[in-house]
């Protein structure tokens, strides 16, 4: 089979919490809250987590640089050795579980085409690594919060510019710039209208099992809708009535290995 | 085996009407609902043929066919136990409607299986060779191949084609003009290739099953060009085919390489039966019933919305019957269906109008379980299906006015049809060019990752789908010279294709006259089930 022309100067942007994965920096939080030496922190750390989640999502709903700037104090006194050696276990528990399942079919299809591969997440590096790693994503190509740490621990700040909502088209921008990158040419795929910006910024955005208000909003502007869940949910919405439902493909691989 | 034939109706022109002072309204289909129309008097409408009469033993048909083939040996002789076979089936493009169960394509399916079942024969694998096509649901699949074959072979023995599998195509070679013929790997490295195609229009099946089924965007771009269309007079008369002419060339190539056993079968026209029969039928021949059926039926499509007047039609299945299968050696058994497939569907006319009139269903071979036929399929219908309908020469003079039926609404299916919104939105709205698209923009939304990815994991057309479907009219585009479309709920839509709009028929035609004519001759096409003219 001829190998397909390849783009060039092209790039992949992809937002990763609710885009590439199922969960967000929540569940990564609540993953350190819970993994301590001493049980009782444990716990009490697990509830004040779970009692957080309303300011939270609040915070998220006003506005994302309300949410960093109280949900990553959360963090404040965290080692920074610990934090990165418990990255490695929350991404085999946590995030390697929760990975969409297309989703590294679609950046095998995108790195065939000869687009470059970027990772621009509102979570925190060392959280992203094992992912970037697991997704064939050079480090280079990871575009994530850091959090700012002193004697080698968080402050509970982020370093700035934090990488959220238009922020995020700000920092694309400045990557292509560096590496030589025609942002018409390239993709961006996201799961949330907070992301907009990082949609309208290159010349083919399209909606990654997007929420409602993204959904309708890749409908008024007519930009693919992409589902990276499995397909036979959407087989299943679709059969018509009165025909048997098929048990037997739950669980199982549409395709041939 | 030879189908009974019909007995000979001393009426052998039933299927051209002449329009009188006193004659009745007509029926046309406009897209899911229908429209009652007062023609002018002189119209020429034509019907199709009646359905000829089924085979009464389809099984017993399709074995025999297996057993003596055309130039070729019986398919047991082909077999021995331990050989690699794949089957390759058409998919679900055809027929339009879809048939009510059992599907023919299952009624070969099981015979096929249970005859290498018996022949020691294990390493079996069904491919669905849908092309570029999307890809079809578990439940679609089930419904075609039916239970049996379904438990048996499915998930993991029964899957779709994927011609954008790096892994799963190969190379064949290229023909003497150069077009690459790209082959499905299990395919290519099977001992034997059983293909079983369901034959609908006279352009599919024969060489173009294997080379277009099986094949991936490189050597489907070769012939679906702009270029191949406007040379194909028409593409439903393969002799004068461009398109015919190139899956000839990659077909032979493929016959030379693999061995491959064709199985065809050829359906009647019985669209619709029962309730809808009056459907069919010559307006003028209506009993009080029909018109009370037909009163009945309107009346709740007027009061239904969009949504659920699509689902009562795609959830109703055509009565299609067997009347031919035919299996052995590509050419020889695709001239035989083709035989019998004109038999049924070629009516004789006596020169070409100068003002074409149809409605458009609400159903291509593009939208089967789509949430809409949308404009571009609504494109494909009136310029490519519609206006290629017929031998020697064009049912629409060179130079003609268009006249089609049909809302045109901006309404698409984000599931299988994501590259059109695209193309429609920003490409049409660029450039109408045929030419310039496929030098611009074809390639572009080939290799477009996301489409890709849809294409082979969702249930999406490839992305070039589009480009293709826009050239599908090129041919028509160029020879009419006005496409007016009669009840557009916009617009917008018929302006981005170049249409113009009329409120009515009466003022369409009248449109029309004024381009060709008070004494032009204006035809309507009675369709669905389509025909195809004999233009003498």
């Amino acid at each position: 089979m001829p190998t397909q022309p390849k783009y060039k100067n092209s790039a992949a942007f992809y937002d990763v919490d609710g885009t590439l994965i199922k969960i967000n920096i929540v569940h990564a939080f609540a993953f350190y809250a819970s993994r301590h030496a001493s049980l009782a922190t444990s716990a009490r750390n697990t509830i004040k987590t779970a009692l957080s989640i309303p300011v939270f999502w609040a915070a998220d709903k006003l506005s994302r640089k309300w949410f960093n700037e109280i949900f990553y104090r959360s963090y404040e006194g965290a080692s920074e050795d610990r934090l990165v050696v418990l990255a490695e276990e929350l991404f085999e528990d946590v995030i390697l579980p929760n990975i969409y399942p297309r989703a590294k079919d679609l950046i095998e299809e995108s790195r065939r085409a000869g687009v470059r591969q970027v990772l621009v997440s509102g979570a925190l590096d060392f959280t992203m690594r094992p992912l970037a790693r697991y997704l064939g994503v050079d480090e280079v190509d990871l575009i994530a919060n850091q959090l700012e740490f002193v004697d080698c621990y968080a402050t509970g700040k982020l370093k700035k510019p934090f990488v959220a909502g238009a922020t995020k088209a700000e920092i694309m921008r400045a990557y292509a710039k560096q590496h030589a990158i025609d942002l018409a040419e390239s993709w961006a795929y996201t799961d949330s209208f907070s992301d907009y910006p990082m949609l309208a910024v290159v010349g083919h955005p399209t909606a990654c099992n997007p929420d409602l208000r993204l959904r309708s909003l890749a409908r008024s502007y007519d930009w693919p809708v992409l589902d990276l869940d499995e397909a036979p949910d959407r087989s299943v919405a679709r059969r018509p009535q009165g025909l048997a439902p098929v048990r037997r493909i739950r669980g199982r691989p549409a395709q041939p290995e | 085996m030879r189908a009974i034939r019909p007995k000979i109706r001393s009426h052998t022109r039933e299927h051209i009407v002449t329009i009188d002072t006193d004659s009745a309204p007509r029926i046309m289909f406009y897209g899911e609902n229908l429209l009652i129309e007062d023609l002018p008097v002189g119209t020429r409408v034509i019907y199709p043929k009646r359905p000829m009469t089924p085979i009464a033993n389809p099984r017993a048909a399709i074995r025999y066919a297996l057993n003596h083939p055309e130039d070729a040996e019986p398919l047991h002789a082909m077999l021995s136990p331990g050989m690699k076979v794949t089957i390759a089936v058409d998919d679900i493009s055809m027929p339009l409607p879809i048939m009510r169960t059992p599907d023919v394509r299952q009624l070969v399916l099981e015979i096929v299986c249970e005859m290498l079942a018996d022949h020691g024969v294990d390493d079996v694998h069904i491919v669905i060779a849908l092309g570029l096509h999307r890809r079809m649901h578990d439940w679609e699949i089930k419904r075609m191949v039916g239970q049996k074959v379904w438990d048996e072979y499915w998930p993991d023995r029964l899957y779709n084609h994927d011609g954008c599998d790096p892994e799963g195509m190969i190379d064949l070679g290229k023909t003497a003009h150069g077009e690459l013929v790209e082959m499905n790997r299990r395919v290519a490295e099977s001992d034997l290739t059983i293909y079983v195609n369901l034959n609908f229009v006279p352009m599919n099946g024969g060489n173009k099953s294997m080379a277009v089924g099986l094949c991936g965007y490189e050597s489907l771009k070769a012939h679906h060009t702009p270029h191949g269309i406007v040379q194909s007079n028409s593409f439903m008369d393969p002799p004068k085919s461009y398109l015919s002419h190139s899956f000839k060339r990659q077909g032979d190539l493929i016959e030379n390489t693999l061995k491959v056993f064709h199985i065809e079968t050829v359906l009647n026209n019985r669209a619709f039966d029962g309730p809808l029969s009056f459907l069919t039928k010559n307006e003028d021949d209506f009993t009080e019933a029909d018109r009370l059926k037909f009163q009945a039926m309107k009346w709740t499509l007027d009061k239904l919305p969009f949504a659920a007047r699509r689902e009562i039609f795609m959830r109703t299945p055509a009565a299609y019957e067997m009347i031919g299968c035919y299996a052995g050696a590509c050419d020889p058994t695709h001239d035989r269906t083709v035989a019998k497939q004109n038999e049924q569907n070629c009516v004789e006319v006596d020169g070409p109008a100068d003002i074409l009139l149809f409605g458009v269903p609400y159903i291509s071979p593009y939208n089967v379980n789509s949430k809409a036929l949308n404009p571009l399929l609504v494109q494909v219908m009136a310029l490519g299906y519609f206006y290629h309908m017929y031998r020697h020469q064009p049912i629409l003079r060179d130079g003609g006015v268009l006249i089609l039926t049909h809302p045109c609404s901006d309404k698409f299916d984000p599931v299988h049809h994501p590259s059109y919104i695209e193309f429609f939105n920003r490409v049409l709205t660029e450039t109408t060019d045929s030419y310039t698209i496929e030098q611009k923009y074809q390639d572009e939304l080939a290799y477009n990752p996301s489409y890709i990815e849809m294409y082979r994991r969702g249930n999406a057309y490839h992305g070039a789908h589009p480009c293709f479907m826009w050239y599908w009219g090129q041919r028509g585009r160029e020879k009419t010279s006005r496409v007016i479309v009669v009840g557009a709920d916009n617009a917008t839509v018929p302006a981005i294709m170049g249409w113009e709009t009329a409120g009515s028929v009466a003022e369409a035609i009248a449109m029309a006259r004024g381009t060709m004519g008070r004494s032009a001759q204006i035809t309507m096409l009675h369709h669905p089930p389509y025909m195809i003219s004999d233009v003498m």
